[in-house]
């Protein structure tokens, strides 16, 4: 219990950091809904056009905007060197990892609630198809994202242009999960039968099993000072 | 520059006549091919490079989890030159894939799984070498090359999946069970060229470790000389 | 490299010498390249999480986060050493550093010295038997130079072991029971603390330097 207790310490800990200066959440926020209005002016939106690519908008506005609340979840703490005071706290380092997964999670799922109807309604486009499978959909491209995210943004990290790195190692990682993501997304917007896209489902799951437990192996390593 | 053994020297000289033969193989014995000619003689490279490409970055992910196990450097050597090497015949595949696709079906690009998937580990490659490229220090770099190494090998087959699930333009299949498709000596000449191809891999392995190994020693030198002075 | 339980070290050398690898490796940081570290005879390697209990560390970068009040950060740090009773604690320290008034002001607002003063809070929230400084004194006003010496003269007679980083002779001298010095990762001189003079400090450094 103690361990998960630590790890509920960490969230609490970044969440209340962020929810002060609210500076990486509101940046995601426009920033997802900007992509997703370029993406406006570079497909015209009318009927057809937005059904055929409205999934992958979506995914690319979650990923591009997810891909700055990444890097600055180790970026942060390099001010005061507050990971290294972490890393002297007794507590196993994959407490860290899972920590700033949780929180991660958390700051996209957010910013996913918000500019997800914010598209629909920009595009007067209404969701014919299941909300349960599409909000598991999302729950399982998300946690993915984040897992082996969190994962490479804490590896280049370690580097002076973490910023210009990390979308370059982590974006031929998540193809799988784009894929996945995009497809399911597609599906449910076709109202298909759930069975239809079971198979993408599974993708998606065992992407998130590999990827939470690859890096959870490895996570050590990425810390070393 | 240190000196090769006698097992590379007679590596290289193997290598060599392994080659010459399969290029007699390719050239002359296969016979040619009736639709597209002589531009269909690239499959034997492409498939030859392909197998290499591949198998370069299986053993960055074998030299990786050898260098995270014991810190040897000789582990994070290997995976490095064979990164690079691997670069190469990954380049090399995306090249004469698209020709001989142009060849074949009249398109250079065709999203079909197995050239894909082969962009894609062309990326993996590109992300390790900037991770190598990058401003870390020292041990540190290594230790991070080896993780992304580990990471980027696992992706590969879930890549491969995903693309082949995503449906399109069918590869022909060209080995299947008997070999059917194919005639036979065609097929002699293409394991010919990946034979050739892989010793020209471990070839230039062997090299390229021998490249480092000297600038290792000379950068040894030359901090001593600069201690001494001092 | 024995210290004893109690002892006051201070650890002093040239830039390079290896002084902040070794806290590394004390403080469990890093493993040795070879040998073992053991802290109250239990080996390091293999009771990590226990030990790291035993040990606070103040550097010259706080460990705080900036966007985090005085009092978030002391919470923090101590539940994650699993503090009992935390929320007296926390009041204990605070005013033994002085900053009870700026309890609930972000650590941003905060200048250098009370930074570094909050951050010997935050290093003694759990009551460490081994406290770790390297260079703590760096850019500190006179108040929490003042603070720092008073919760290290306290410490020392609480029979804690104090391990010191130091380039200032004068601050190693006051209070140490030994002095180390560090020269190019091995200890080149040792020799007590007590009764040794700034000069004679002085001249030692010099001539152990020197040798190497």
């Amino acid at each position: 219990m103690r361990f998960l207790a630590k790890i509920g310490n960490i969230v609490w800990k970044d969440l209340v950091a962020e929810f002060r200066t609210k500076e990486m959440i509101s940046a995601m926020m426009i920033f997802s809904v900007l992509v997703i209005v370029m993406f406006a002016f570079a497909f015209k939106p009318v009927g057809d056009t937005i059904k055929a690519v409205s999934p992958g908008i979506i995914w690319v506005a979650f990923t591009f905007s997810g891909i700055l609340g990444l890097n600055r979840s180790f970026v942060n703490e390099k001010q005061n060197e507050t990971l290294t005071g972490l890393m002297l706290t007794p507590v196993d380092r994959t407490a860290i990892y899972f920590g700033k997964v949780i929180t991660n999670f958390i700051i996209m799922a957010v910013t996913e609630a918000i500019s997800l109807p914010l598209f629909f309604i920009m595009f007067d486009y209404g969701l014919a198809g299941s909300i349960l499978h599409l909000i598991l959909i999302i729950f399982l491209g998300t946690l993915g994202f984040v897992s082996i995210g969190t994962f490479l943004a804490a590896l280049s990290a370690n580097t002076r242009a973490s910023e210009i790195l990390l979308p370059i190692i982590l974006f031929p990682i998540l193809v799988p999960l784009m894929i996945g993501a995009v497809q399911s997304t597609a599906m449910i917007f076709d109202q298909k039968a759930f069975a239809e896209f079971a198979g993408w489902v599974k993708l998606l799951a065992v992407y998130d099993i590999i990827f939470l437990v690859v890096p959870f192996i490895l996570f050590d390593y990425v810390l070393e000072v | 520059m240190l000196k090769p053994s006698k097992t590379q020297t007679l590596l290289g000289w193997v290598t060599f006549i392994v080659t010459m033969f399969a290029l007699y193989m390719t050239f002359i014995y296969a016979p040619m091919e009736k639709v597209m000619g002589v531009v269909q003689k690239i499959f034997y490279f492409h498939v030859a490079s392909a197998w290499n490409a591949f198998f370069a970055f299986f053993i960055v992910f074998v030299a990786s989890i050898a260098y995270l196990l014991n810190k040897n450097e000789k582990w994070d050597t290997i995976a490095k030159v064979s990164a690079e090497i691997g670069v190469v015949f990954t380049t090399i595949v995306l090249v004469t894939g698209p020709i001989w696709g142009h060849a074949a079906w009249g398109r250079w690009w065709t999203w079909e799984p197995r050239l894909t998937t082969t962009l894609i580990l062309w990326f993996i490659y590109l992300a390790y070498v900037l991770v190598r490229a990058s401003s870390i220090e020292g041990e540190k770099k290594a230790t991070m090359a080896a993780v992304f190494g580990i990471i980027g090998f696992i992706d590969v087959p879930i890549v491969f999946f995903a693309i082949r699930w995503w449906g399109s333009l069918a590869h022909p299949e060209v080995v299947t069970g008997s070999g059917g498709g194919l005639d036979p000596r065609m097929l002699h000449a293409l394991i010919t060229s990946v034979i050739a191809f892989t010793c020209i891999y471990f070839y230039l392995l062997t090299q390229g470790i021998l490249i480092e190994r000297t600038e290792a020693r000379v950068k040894s030198i030359k901090n001593q000389l600069r201690e001494r002075n001092n | 490299m024995h210290i004893k339980p109690g002892e006051f070290v201070s650890v002093l050398g040239p830039n390079g010498a290896g002084k902040t690898t070794l806290l590394k490796i004390l403080t469990l940081l890093a493993p040795p390249s070879e040998g073992q570290v053991y802290i109250d005879g239990r080996k390091a390697s293999q009771e990590q999480l226990t030990l790291r209990k035993k040990m606070g560390v103040i550097s010259h970068n706080t460990f705080l986060y900036a966007n985090l009040t005085a009092y978030e950060n002391l919470l923090f740090y101590g539940r994650m050493y699993d503090v009992p009773e935390l929320k007296n604690r926390v009041k204990e320290v605070i005013s033994e550093v002085g900053l009870q008034y700026s309890l609930n002001d972000p650590v941003r607002t905060f200048s250098r010295g009370m930074q570094q003063r909050l951050a010997i809070a935050r290093a003694i929230i759990h009551n460490p038997d081994i406290l770790f400084l390297d260079e703590p004194y760096t850019g500190l006003d006179q108040h929490a130079i003042k603070i720092l010496n008073q919760v290290l003269s306290s410490l020392t007679n609480q029979d804690r072991t104090i391990y010191l980083i130091t380039h200032n002779f004068e601050q190693g001298l006051n209070m140490s029971d030994r002095i180390i010095i560090l020269v190019k990762g091995k200890i080149a001189c040792e020799m007590p603390g007590k009764d040794l003079t700034l000069e004679d400090l002085q001249e030692t450094y010099l001539k152990c330097v020197g040798e190497k």
